[in-house]
């Protein structure tokens, strides 16, 4: 899961949100200043010092601040398993192509963000996915005003990131890979094996430097996306960023989102660790996983994806709810149509299964009692 | 040889470290090392002992011929145990890859005398006192695992890891997770062809050396004994051979090359208590010496190693290859350049991780994100089929026989029940506590599948504590005894995991619930709660509500067995009370959009479900059932006539469903509106219970005579077969009945508009008189001897009408007769 920065330093005027490799400079120079592992071509740090980066820790080295910035705290960007930084970091390095899987909220565009800032000093190379993005945001456009003057020439082609990632030897990041639709996906095929982008108007191409490599990020659970081609697919070493490994991680993560999605709306503050979050949590964890939070039962899971995003969107529902409605305080009945909906999403099997889960489980739950009943009415 | 320090003599003889080859080799190894095991096979290659000497139990010296035979194929295991008492055992397995087993087939092969110099087994089953961890037999040649816990407990866990496997200690400390492939790295890659190949051992010896100053001999009580031992055998072998390789844990290895005179040696060993044992050897799996089966053997990859001390080079890529392998079979597709990424990846993933090699976690990393997408599902099968193995080892006939036969002899001692080649019967009453003994024997035996007795039908009589059996015992069975001798050392602890292994492989949930009763008839308590987890388990994901209500009846069943028993049947209940709340939330699901041989499957699920749950008593669970059967009776066309009529009728059986709210129901079902299939589909399922209804209610009647004769001519040819088949399962006595009502079809309807406030399908008064002549014999029936008042008496004729068919003519004759009258009366 991702640890947003909580003191941003050298933030430019004005910047909502600064870039990795800004808000962290001091790192990434510190890291640099100490790493005397053989780094890649065209790589900033080596791949040792880029997982320090991500996972964060002291850099090895006297206390005493010396030029090589050593005794320097490298805050964790991310929390999780080490092996799957790892995994990532070598990806890149062995230049096949990273594609970081996972259900909304697990910080895959973080992640890659960090990557690139880490790697290549520059997170900006990005093409965003959506099902509009055409061929041109992958290849190259052209500037017309110039084309129609003077003709085809270098001067007239306006390069993609991906392309300008090519010509530097840089990190590209593709940011929802599966939204593209499936033709422009493929272009880049010929980027990722050969190395190469023709340009057939000029009877040219531009060839990958070393340092070139991509990382994309895609929903591995959502409906209505383009798959991958076979052979894009077999383009990319596949990392799953798994969801908040404890139910305390998770319920942490909520309670902070809703806390700063609630001040936009003017909903009053979340007590905290409020014990509706901590449901809502349990019940999605549980569903999620198929067993019950002891591990004692088995449970169905359904159809929908029911990932900690949804419980974020939940519980802020439900204070909307509460406070618009009833009393200002998160109750069962005010998360229990949230819910439903969230878990029910194939109203035939899923019906069923959440049935299941509140007769089997939930009913016979200490201290749950008005949390059943709720749901029960909210399925009727 | 330049190895002074591994070529120790024994420090207590008078004979000093003799140049040359003379003289005592220590070869410390890591128990299940395959490093070890080539580095062994290459010492005693260059050494050429003139005997072997190995860390295991001496009893095991006349057994070691075995080990050279065809028939035998590791892993394998010796198994001691008690002599009269099974239960106490202790395993020494070997694996192909295992260095003990290397240096034994080496001396069979070269002809050198083996001998296990550990204490014996004697002792240290002696030494064991709680028999109940029979399941956690000591790892390879150390039984001191499973020795008392006090000894043990006081060192911390560091101290016990190093004391298990300190090799692997040294190679984590070296920032390996992998000690094998440390071991590849730090001793085999780093000697060049020509060097000694004794040199490892004694760098091996040094370190050991020095964890042991740091660590004593790591809170081990019996390690003192045992390596005692160990020394006093050396001295023997040293005396009638001239080069002796000994081949023990590493740990021991100082030990064993400390000067300790021999009398101190005896001193120690002098008053230690001990058993009669027996020996055997056993066959084993890759399984079980991987430790989730809770054996502790104390290595978690078999197959791994397997193919470590298989491979002839480049072990990462041949086991990519063969992971491609597996996943090609399984129609996943690999292709080479897949294989050609892992290895980059697994490669580059060491180096990143500061390892000279790619050990199994780095390999298991790279085939995730290459080959398997990210997903860690085919990783599962890669770990089940080739990480662990599925590989089970062979034992030549001539081993001795396993305890498992000695304790059937026991029990057959004890139970008075001799193994006779001829067939006889036999009856047992269970009340009685030898008769349960029996049955519980048989049923046991009859897990393993040793089919000694049959049961069968009894004749004495149908009672739950009665059972027979036909007893044949054929010579085969014997074999049947040694092969499941796998399973454990007696009959308790062999069925047990027979039951268990049954329950997390069985096919269909209806295997598991069946296998939860034979665990009961069996007495095989320690099974019932895996199998229940099983079955709990099964049945949450159990998408079919068919199974769940199959599995049910004979989970019910169980459970209320289990209260005749009079054991601990709460789990079981608790998990037959899921199953029927699992039925209750997806039958009506299940019922929609069903055809004809559907919906008829269905009701007989619905209806063994309905006795079972009435059976099973549990809190408000046959309140919320019947909600659901209600729920069913009252919906629309997606749910077929069959299971709403049938619904109706459960209810209206058990008094759910007034006969007011049955009769609208029907009306409903039979109004113009439904197609005649499926209004007749309604009422094959409404009177499948019997017709008795439909004499009780002329209200009833009415509807379907109303309803039969306004069906279409076109329609009533579809619909007669049907028709037919209903009534046709009625008592002749009710079918009789029916017809003679309809024949006076017009009265019928008549009453049952004026019978108001009278009993439903009743005149509203008696025929004085006619009621006054059946009264004695009513009275004498049901016991009344004071005067019945007429109220009394209209009870009594009302419980005559539903009580038998065969008289029930009579009766309604005569309420018919009663509301003729109230008719012209109105």
């Amino acid at each position: 899961m991702a640890v947003m920065p909580t003191d941003i330093e050298d933030a430019p005027e004005g910047a909502l949100r600064p870039h990795a490799e800004e808000a962290f400079a001091h790192e990434l120079k510190a890291l640099a200043a100490a790493d005397d592992r053989p780094r890649p071509s065209r790589w900033n740090l080596s791949p040792w010092a880029v997982a320090l980066y991500i996972l964060g820790g002291t850099l090895p080295g006297g206390t005493s601040r010396t030029k090589s910035g050593g005794g320097t705290v490298i805050t964790p960007k991310y929390v999780g398993p080490r092996r799957i930084v790892e995994v990532a970091v070598t990806t890149l390095a062995t230049d096949r192509a990273l594609l970081l899987l996972g259900v909304p909220g697990t910080a895959k565009t973080w992640v890659s963000e960090h990557l690139a800032a880490a790697i290549s000093g520059d997170s900006t190379l990005l093409v965003q996915g959506t099902a509009g993005t055409p061929e041109e945001a992958i290849r190259y456009g052209w500037n017309y005003a110039e084309l129609l003057t003077n003709g085809p020439s270098r001067r007239a082609l306006v390069s993609s990131p991906v392309m300008r990632a090519m010509a530097e030897g840089r990190i590209a990041r593709v940011e929802e890979l599966t939204r593209i639709p499936a033709d422009v996906q493929d272009s880049l095929i010929t980027i990722l094996s050969e190395k190469t982008l023709p340009i057939p108007e000029l009877g040219s191409e531009t060839q990958a430097v070393r340092g070139f490599n991509l990382i994309a990020t895609a929903n591995d659970r959502d409906r209505g996306v383009n798959e991958l081609s076979s052979a894009l697919r077999r383009r990319f070493n596949t990392v799953v960023l798994p969801l908040p490994a404890s139910a305390e991680d998770e319920i942490d993560i909520v309670t902070r989102r809703v806390d700063q999605l609630g001040r936009g709306l003017d909903l009053p503050a979340v007590p905290e660790g409020a014990d509706e979050i901590r449901r809502v949590v349990t019940v999605f964890r549980e569903l999620r996983a198929g067993v019950t939070a002891d591990g004692r039962t088995k449970v169905k899971s359904p159809s929908g994806t029911l990932s900690t995003a949804e419980a974020i969107s939940v519980v802020t529902n439900g204070l909307a709810l509460a406070a618009h409605f009833g009393d200002g305080v998160l109750r069962a009945g005010d998360v229990a149509a949230g819910i439903l909906g969230a878990v029910v999403r194939d109203p035939a099997a899923d019906r069923v299964i959440w049935q299941e889960y509140l007769e089997t489980v939930v009913r016979e739950r200490e201290g749950w009692k008005d949390f059943y009943r709720a749901c029960r009415e909210a399925s009727a | 040889m330049s190895a002074p320090d591994v070529m120790t003599s024994g420090a207590p003889l008078a004979v000093p470290p003799a140049a040359g080859p003379s003289g005592v080799a220590l070869l410390g190894v890591r128990h299940h090392g395959p490093g070890s095991a080539r580095a062994v096979r290459a010492a005693l290659d260059a050494y050429r002992p003139g005997t072997v000497l190995i860390e295991g139990p001496p009893e095991a010296d006349p057994l070691v011929g075995l080990a050279a035979e065809d028939g035998m194929r590791p892993p394998v295991a010796l198994l001691a145990h008690v002599l009269d008492d099974p239960a106490r055992a202790a395993f020494w397995p070997f694996a192909e890859f295992s260095p003990e087993w290397v240096a034994i087939r080496w001396a069979a092969g070269h002809g050198v005398p083996v001998t296990f110099i550990d204490l014996p087994a004697a002792h240290s089953l002696a030494l064991r006192t709680t028999p109940d961890e029979q399941d956690e037999p000591p790892g390879e040649g150390s039984p001191d695992d499973g020795s008392p816990d006090d000894g043990s407990s006081d060192g911390d866990e560091a101290v016990q890891a190093l004391r298990i496997d300190p090799l692997a200690v040294l190679a984590e400390t070296a920032g390996y997770d992998d000690p094998e492939r440390w071991w590849e790295d730090a001793v085999e890659h780093r000697s060049s062809s020509g060097a000694d190949p004794l040199a490892p051992f004694a760098a091996l010896a040094e370190a050991m050396g020095a964890l042991r100053e740091l660590y004593g001999d790591g809170g081990h009580a019996d390690d003192p004994a045992r390596e005692a031992h160990m020394r006093l055998r050396i001295r023997d072998a040293r005396r009638t051979h001239d080069r002796v390789a000994v081949v023990c844990g590493a740990w021991h290895v100082p030990a064993l090359a400390r000067p300790v005179t021999a009398t101190a040696d005896r001193q120690l060993l002098r008053g230690l208590p001990k058993v009669k044992v027996e020996m055997t050897w056993v066959p084993w799996t890759h399984r079980r010496l991987s430790r989730h089966s809770g054996y502790g053997a104390g290595i978690d990859s078999p197959g791994w190693y397997g193919h470590l001390f298989g491979a002839r080079d480049r072990p990462v890529t041949r086991w990519m290859t063969k992971v491609a392998g597996l996943l090609r079979a399984e129609d996943l597709p690999v292709s080479s350049a897949h294989v050609i990424e892992a290895v980059r990846l697994a490669d580059t993933l060491a180096a990143m991780r500061g390892r000279p090699l790619a050990g199994l976690s780095e390999t298991t990393d790279a085939i995730r994100a290459v080959m398997c997408d990210g997903s860690d599902v085919p990783l599962a099968l890669i770990r089940d089929r080739l990480v662990v193995g599925d590989v089970l080892g062979e034992v030549p006939d001539s081993a001795p026989a396993v305890p498992l036969a000695r304790d059937l002899t026991r029990e057959q001692r004890r139970l008075r029940l001799k193994p006779e080649a001829l067939e006889r019967e036999l009856e047992l009453d269970l009340r009685k506590e030898t008769d349960a003994g029996r049955s519980r024997l048989l049923h046991r035996l009859r897990l393993l599948g040793i089919d000694w007795g049959e049961q069968v039908r009894s004749r004495a009589g149908t009672g739950t504590f009665r059972e027979s059996w036909r007893l044949r015992w054929e010579p085969e069975l014997a074999i049947r005894v040694a092969e499941a001798g796998v399973w454990g050392t007696t009959l308790l602890s062999a069925a047990t995991a027979k039951a268990e292994e049954g329950a997390v492989h069985a096919a269909a949930l209806a295997d598991v619930t069946a296998l939860a009763e034979r665990c009961l008839v069996a007495g095989l308590p320690d099974a019932l709660p895996v199998v229940m987890r099983v079955l709990a388990d099964r049945a949450a994901l159990e998408t079919d509500v068919g199974h769940l209500a199959q599995a049910l009846p004979a989970l019910v069943r169980s459970a209320r067995y289990g209260d005749v028993r009079g054991t601990d049947s709460a789990a079981l209940h608790k998990v037959a009370e899921g199953l029927a709340e699992r039925v209750c939330i997806g039958l009506p699901p299940a019922c929609v959009g069903l055809d004809a041989d559907g919906a008829a499957e269905m009701r007989g699920h619905a209806e063994a479900a309905h006795r079972a749950i009435g059976l099973l008593q549990a809190d408000g669970l046959l309140d919320r059932w019947a909600v659901m059967l209600r729920g069913i009776a009252e919906r629309d066309g997606a749910i077929p006539g069959l299971l709403r009529g049938s619904a109706t009728r459960l209810l209206t059986d058990d008094g759910r469903l007034d006969e007011e709210a049955a009769a609208r129901l029907m009306a409903l079902a039979l109004s113009p509106g439904t197609p005649s299939a499926e209004a007749a589909a309604w009422l094959e399922g409404f009177l499948a219970g019997g017709g008795m209804l439909l004499i009780h209610d002329e209200r009833l009647l009415a509807l379907v005579d109303s309803w039969l004769a306004a069906v279409p001519t076109a329609a009533f040819n579809d619909v007669l077969p049907l028709l037919r088949r209903t009534f046709g399962e009625f008592e002749s006595g009710v079918r009789r009945t029916v017809g003679e009502l309809v024949r006076r079809g017009g009265s019928a309807g008549r009453s049952a508009a004026a019978a108001g406030e009278a009993v439903p399908g009743f005149g509203a008064g008696f025929d004085e008189e006619r009621v006054a002549a059946a009264l004695p014999v009513l009275r004498l029936l049901l016991g009344h001897t004071d005067e019945g008042l007429a109220d009394d008496a209209g009870r009594s004729d009302r419980s005559g009408t539903t009580g038998s068919g065969t008289t029930g003519s009579d009766t309604t004759g005569s309420g018919t007769t009663g509301s003729g009258t109230t008719g012209e009366n109105g």
